[in-house]
């Protein structure tokens, strides 16, 4: 089932926001990629949105306070789309964002993949995928345990979904009831190897997730007028009994003609002036 | 030729890595160069066929490769099935996620079955930089090697890659292979042969032996070189094997020159230089070892070789590291 909460007029300037935020966010990861000369675009592009929305229109931060108890958590379960990730994370004013001018370089904290002990504001560290799903489990638990109300968002690849331990942690979250938790998966169709489906199948996913006890959602995770009444809806919903799973079609390359068309741009790096065609493209200047 | 249209020559993707690591393009085509010859080969991978090289295998044997998915232990336990069949199976992944996360499918499933699987732990140690601690592997040695059964290789180029997966194709129990990102600089010519469980002897040396394993054994000759030249008497051994361990050249080694050096590119708790250690202190040979490595802590992340220069791994620092050994041995 999907949410169907209208959009209220005060939220359209938000939308076109997020959606700002959304393209920042990527023109941040093409210029990171640039400094470290290798780096995962297309898994970027296709949660762009995604992370705009909880950012900037659902989940519960203070500005400033990455340690703050009672905040929304986010898991990156992809944690190799972690470029696109620390640019928001530097709006919120996690840390300053002039240390990402130093992106991979020796001894920075900012690495390819997300560290929680060296990056305010990464809730957890990710990189081994498959992991994510029962980290996030634990921090549900331990909010109810404790009897804070703030929403565990984890973001898994579809890729990821190949790992035995999701379906554990799937099987363990419904058994608890954790209502708080929420996964989103990021459906651009695509692991290392080639499409998923020729990988390993995953489908059907809905019917997969329903049958592992949780509830379920689908969504066009590029259109943010969806995706913000329906995180926001989930966010809100404190009476829910079980977690919930969103499914997000996604492109994977998103915002890039030819990564669209291309896994191959999973990892890859851009010389100078195609990168600069790159940003151009994003920005509608091309 | 650029990736996509229009696109400049040094812009590149997934699929153009492999032009970048000869290493790893051997894997591919040595394993299907043996299923040619006729060896049981299957070789799998868990969604890393462009990161490993294998595509090529599956370019010239597409019947005999195995995809996984991002199913590691699932990809081990199922190795460990295909080879009671018969068949002979190579599956690879991350260093990291073969002897970590499937550690346990490697010890139950794999060594303690004596299934004849070959494990390939790829981008071991600090290779993959600033992916981070998530993707280095500086304990996978430490793990292997405690593992009942299991051989435990470490070549030091491509042509020892080749080498040691001819030397082991017919060895009865399972292997752990441990190698880099395929861009390791040469030490052997194409077509040298290596034997499994023989050190390889670079010289000999009454000041220091370096004792090398992977792609430690090149910075290790060159700091050899550089040493020599300066009158100090070194020699360098190449452990390729590091389980069994080659004790007759270790204890020889040890008393033949006065400081011994491991080198590896590994936590210095439990890889070679614990291997060494333990030998040399149960045989009570009197020798002071300095074991060189990463020291029990999480890398840095970065990319590789400004690791290697800040963590002493590359030849300036192994050299470094020796000459601080060779001045002051009880520091």
């Amino acid at each position: 089932m999907t949410a169907q909460t209208p959009v209220a007029p005060a939220d359209r300037e938000l939308i076109e926001h997020i959606e700002e935020r959304a393209q920042f966010a990527r023109l941040e990861t093409v210029r990171l990629i640039s400094i470290a000369k290798t780096g995962h675009y297309a898994s970027g592009f296709s949660c762009a949105e995604i992370l705009a929305t909880l950012y900037y229109g659902v989940m519960r931060l203070r500005r400033g306070e990455p340690d703050w108890p009672d905040r929304d958590r986010f898991l990156f379960g992809k944690g190799h789309a972690a470029a696109t990730l620390y640019p928001l994370l530097a709006d919120w004013d996690f840390f300053d964002a002039a240390e990402l001018d130093e992106y991979t370089r020796l001894g920075n904290a900012f690495g390819d993949h997300p560290d929680m002990t060296r990056i305010p504001g990464i809730d957890f560290s990710s990189g081994s995928l498959g992991h994510a799903l029962s980290a996030g489990t634990g921090m549900a638990m331990g909010g109810r345990l404790q009897g804070r109300s703030y929403t565990t968002f984890v973001l898994l690849g579809d890729g990821e979904l190949h790992e035995g331990q999701v379906w554990e942690a799937a099987l363990g979250a419904a058994h608890h009831r954790l209502g708080r938790l929420v996964a989103i998966v990021d459906r651009n169709d695509h692991s290392l190897d080639g499409r998923i489906d020729g990988v390993t199948g995953i489908e059907p996913l809905l019917e997969k997730w329903r049958a592992f006890g949780w509830q379920t959602h689908e969504v066009d995770g590029h259109d943010v007028s969806a995706l913000l009444p329906l995180l926001r809806s989930l966010a809100q919903d404190t009476g829910r009994d079980r977690p919930a799973v969103v499914v997000a079609n996604t492109v994977k390359g998103k915002g890039i003609s030819y990564m669209e068309s291309e896994f191959g741009w999973h990892l890859g790096w851009l010389a100078e002036r195609d990168e600069a065609n790159a940003l151009a493209e994003l920005r509608g200047t091309r | 030729m650029s990736v996509a249209p229009g696109l400049q020559p040094e812009s590149w993707h997934l699929l153009s890595l492999l032009e970048q690591a000869p290493g790893l393009q051997a894997l591919g085509d040595t394993l299907a160069d043996l299923a040619d010859e006729g060896h049981p080969v299957v070789v799998g991978t868990a969604d890393l066929k462009y990161s490993n090289g294998l595509v090529r295998f599956q370019d010239r044997h597409p019947d005999k490769y195995l995809q996984f998915g991002i199913s590691e232990q699932h990809m081990v336990s199922t190795a460990a099935g295909l080879a009671t069949t018969g068949l002979r199976p190579y599956v690879a992944t991350f260093a990291s996620f073969m002897a970590l996360l499937a550690c346990e499918q490697i010890r139950t499933d794999v060594a303690y079955t004596r299934q004849p699987v070959r494990l390939i732990g790829h981008h071991a140690g600090i290779t993959l930089g600033f992916y981070g601690t998530s993707h280095h592997a500086t304990e996978d040695l430490a793990i292997t090697r405690s593992i009942a059964g299991l051989t435990v290789v470490a070549p030091a180029d491509t042509a020892a890659l080749a080498a040691v997966l001819r030397a082991s194709v017919d060895l009865p129990g399972p292997v752990y292979f441990r190698i880099g990102r395929g861009r390791d600089p040469d030490v052997y010519p194409a077509g040298t042969t290596l034997q499994i469980g023989k050190a390889v002897e670079h010289g000999t040396g009454s000041d220091l032996t370096l004792i090398a394993t992977g792609s430690m054994v090149h910075p290790a000759l060159q700091a050899a070189a550089a040493l020599t030249a300066d009158g100090y008497d070194v020699g360098v051994l190449d452990m390729h094997t590091v389980k069994p361990l080659d004790e007759e050249a270790v204890l020889t080694a040890a008393r033949r020159s006065r400081l011994l050096m491991t080198v590896e590119e590994h936590n210095v708790l439990g890889g070679l230089g614990g291997a060494v250690a333990e030998l040399i202190s149960e045989h009570g040979v009197p020798v002071r070892l300095h074991r060189h490595g990463i020291r029990d802590h999480y890398s840095l992340i970065g990319p590789p070789t400004h690791l290697y220069g800040h963590y002493r791994l590359d030849a300036p620092g192994v050299e470094a590291e020796a000459r601080d050994l060779l001045r002051a041995p009880g520091r």
